[in-house]
């Protein structure tokens, strides 16, 4: 981290379970391996690369919430505080009375906001909104190559590292 | 740790490579549409134009023109509204409520599948639009501060919670599906050979690179959507159904409906996905990932639906007898028997006894079959949509009222132009998008296609279970 190298090793593999083997044997040896580039989703990466939980769904539940609220809110001024109306001799005096009646759009209000905000929090989060231009490495890696980046610590290391990437098993290896 | 029974057939035939798989779902975007496509396309287009034609006679003149009256007030409108949503139910299903059961099978159809969903439900809020009769004043629907009399819109009315639920279900299916494309998008983009197909997919990928980090949230997002899409997706038929069953009609005031009308939606939905895919995969050359074991799934999905929704219809007529409630029994003896009894036997026909057929293994394998049965269903289900609407309403309690409808040419022009309206969008689908979700499907190829049980066979002989993967 205090390191202001800044000299990435891209190291070019072409199965999943080799890339997560040379994972663990690389960071065994002290290398770091910032990221893994992969055409699909490889189950085993999160925990191979250490990355972190994502706390989306988290962030989900809390939209849902706000969902939630809103709607009794809206619901509630609407038609029982703004303009009570008494349809078909059912009329409309307090929020629990009606609320079963209320429950079908607050479910739908709750889904609504919780789906909608945890995709814009994705978009935002992850940098992946129109207009960003692609940071590709290899023209095969949403195809089937998989990308991994080793960050070297001081110049003299990268010499080493490509010579580490092609034991590990990458096919070729560039800068 | 990719391990599977090799008894499980292989969901990908012909011993792809992940470059193969890239290839194919590319090839209908990069190469050029065959004659076949251009045909669909232009009988495609020529509804649409027809659509627009009467979509706009509509509205110019007024819903005189259709055949409603004062009896039946709704009519083809709402029949082809909730057969297009039902249609739409099975994109949502296969795509969260399968990912949630972890059913491999449903990655080669979950995108064309969730396509279908937002096209069909296009389809249906037109007709919520159209049958509005001022559609200018569609807005009046959602609850905004107006100035018509400070009136807020009933909150209490099922057909308020019907304009909450299409919304959220429309635009929660879309940001779903398109979240799934962004990678695939990217995959396009990285092997485009022409500067224009370079710009549009750069431009529909967002800048996707699969880092481990987006993937990591790119597939919590996935399961988190299916899991409130799938309780999202069962509320939005039994609210639809719930525009029925609140109101006091008899043969509408039934409690069994919002199950029933979810089970028909998975019914008359998988119908309509069998009708698409059988041609695309055909069409597209798909039939390696496409498979007969996904028909065969597909169509044991059918057989369980269609059977609830037999039991659904007998239910229905025994309550009705048993209710001692004359005016609910006369409308289930007028369905069957009345002035309509040629569409209650329609019904009856094509959605209790012929997916009945698919108890036969060779019928549930046969393309043939499959596709003449699912053409049964989607006519069976629309005749269900239209007996439960019309004949409920066409002999009301007042005997002087009780007069018959039909629907002039316009309703019928609509209706074959609504056809039109979801299949030129899905015919763009076809040669824009990657009709498979390529990147999800690369995850099984280790475990599910034909050269990883074939090498699996290899590894661990074992002669018990002798399997021709061919």
């Amino acid at each position: 981290m205090s390191s202001s190298n800044k000299k990435f090793v891209y190291g070019i593999f072409n199965d999943d379970d080799v890339v997560l083997d040379a994972i663990a044997s690389l960071r065994a040896k002290g290398l770091k391996v910032k990221d893994v580039i992969s055409p699909f989703p490889v189950h085993g990466m999160d925990e191979a690369l250490g990355l972190r939980r994502t706390r989306l769904s988290i962030c989900c539940f809390l939209y849902g919430m706000t969902g939630c609220s809103l709607a009794l809110l809206m619901m509630w001024y609407m038609n029982i505080w703004d303009w009570p109306m008494d349809i078909g001799g059912k009329p409309s005096f307090a929020l629990y009375k009606n609320l079963p009646a209320f429950i079908p759009v607050t479910f739908e209000s709750t889904v609504l906001c919780a789906a909608h905000g945890m995709v814009i929090t994705f978009f935002l989060r992850s940098k992946v909104l129109p207009g960003v231009e692609p940071h590709i490495i290899h023209p095969r890696q949403a195809d089937d190559h998989f990308v991994m980046t080793v960050q070297a610590k001081d110049d003299a290391q990268v010499g080493q590292i490509h010579s580490m990437l092609k034991a590990a098993g990458a096919i070729s290896t560039k800068e | 740790m990719n391990t599977e029974s090799n008894l499980r057939l292989p969901l990908i035939l012909g011993d792809k490579t992940l470059h193969d798989i890239t290839d194919d779902v590319c090839r209908p975007i990069e190469g050029k549409a065959n004659k076949w496509w251009w045909l669909a396309f232009t009988v495609s287009s020529a509804a649409l134009i027809w659509w627009v034609i009467c979509v706009s006679y509509t509205f110019g003149t007024g819903l005189g023109v259709w055949g409603e009256n004062k009896t039946v007030g709704w009519a083809w409108d709402i029949t082809n509204f909730v057969w297009w949503v039902g249609i739409g139910h099975a994109g949502t299903l296969i795509s969260a409520i399968l990912l949630l059961f972890r059913q491999k099978w449903r990655l080669s159809i979950n995108r064309s599948a969730e396509a279908m969903t937002i096209f069909a439900v296009i389809c249906a809020a037109s007709f919520i639009i159209g049958h509005m009769g001022r559609p200018w004043m569609a807005y009046w629907s959602f609850p905004v501060g107006n100035q018509f009399g400070s009136l807020w819109v009933n909150f209490n009315s099922p057909l308020i919670w019907d304009v909450f639920a299409i919304s959220t279900y429309f635009s929660v299916s879309l940001v779903f599906w398109y979240s799934g494309l962004i990678p695939d998008f990217a995959a396009v983009r990285d092997r485009a050979t022409t500067k224009a197909r370079k710009f549009w997919y750069t431009i529909l990928s967002f800048g996707w690179v699969g880092s481990a980090k987006n993937w990591q949230r790119f597939e919590e997002m996935s399961l988190v959507l299916a899991g409130i899409s799938t309780p999202l997706v069962l509320s939005v038929h039994s609210v639809v159904s719930m525009d029925f069953a609140t109101s006091l009609v008899p043969g509408w005031h039934t409690t069994i409906f919002p199950p029933y009308f979810v089970a028909g939606a998975i019914f008359s939905g998988f119908a309509m996905v069998q009708t698409l895919l059988i041609i695309t995969r055909k069409v597209l050359n798909m039939e390696e990932y496409i498979t007969i074991y996904h028909i065969d799934m597909m169509n044991r999905i059918i057989l369980i639906t269609g059977s609830i929704v037999g039991v659904a219809y007998l239910t229905e007529f025994f309550i009705a007898w048993y209710s001692g409630v004359e005016y609910e029994q006369y409308a289930f003896i007028n369905r069957a028997t009345g002035p309509y009894w040629w569409a209650y036997w329609s019904m009856m026909t094509c959605n209790v006894i012929t997916p009945q057929l698919f108890w036969s293994k060779r019928l549930r394998e046969s393309v043939f079959a499959t596709f003449i049965i699912s053409i049964f269903v989607n006519v069976g289900m629309w005749f269900e949509r239209f007996v439960i609407i019309v004949t409920s309403l066409h002999r009301d309690y007042l005997t002087s009222s009780w007069v018959m409808y039909y629907p002039t040419w316009v309703e019928v022009g609509i209706f074959i132009g609504s056809l039109g309206l979801f299949f030129v969008p899905f015919m763009l689908f076809t040669r824009f998008f990657p009709v498979i979700a390529m990147s999800e499907l690369k995850t099984i190829v280790k475990s599910s296609s034909s050269q990883a049980k074939k090498k699996k066979m290899a590894q661990s002989p074992s002669p018990s279970t002798p399997i021709n993967h061919e």
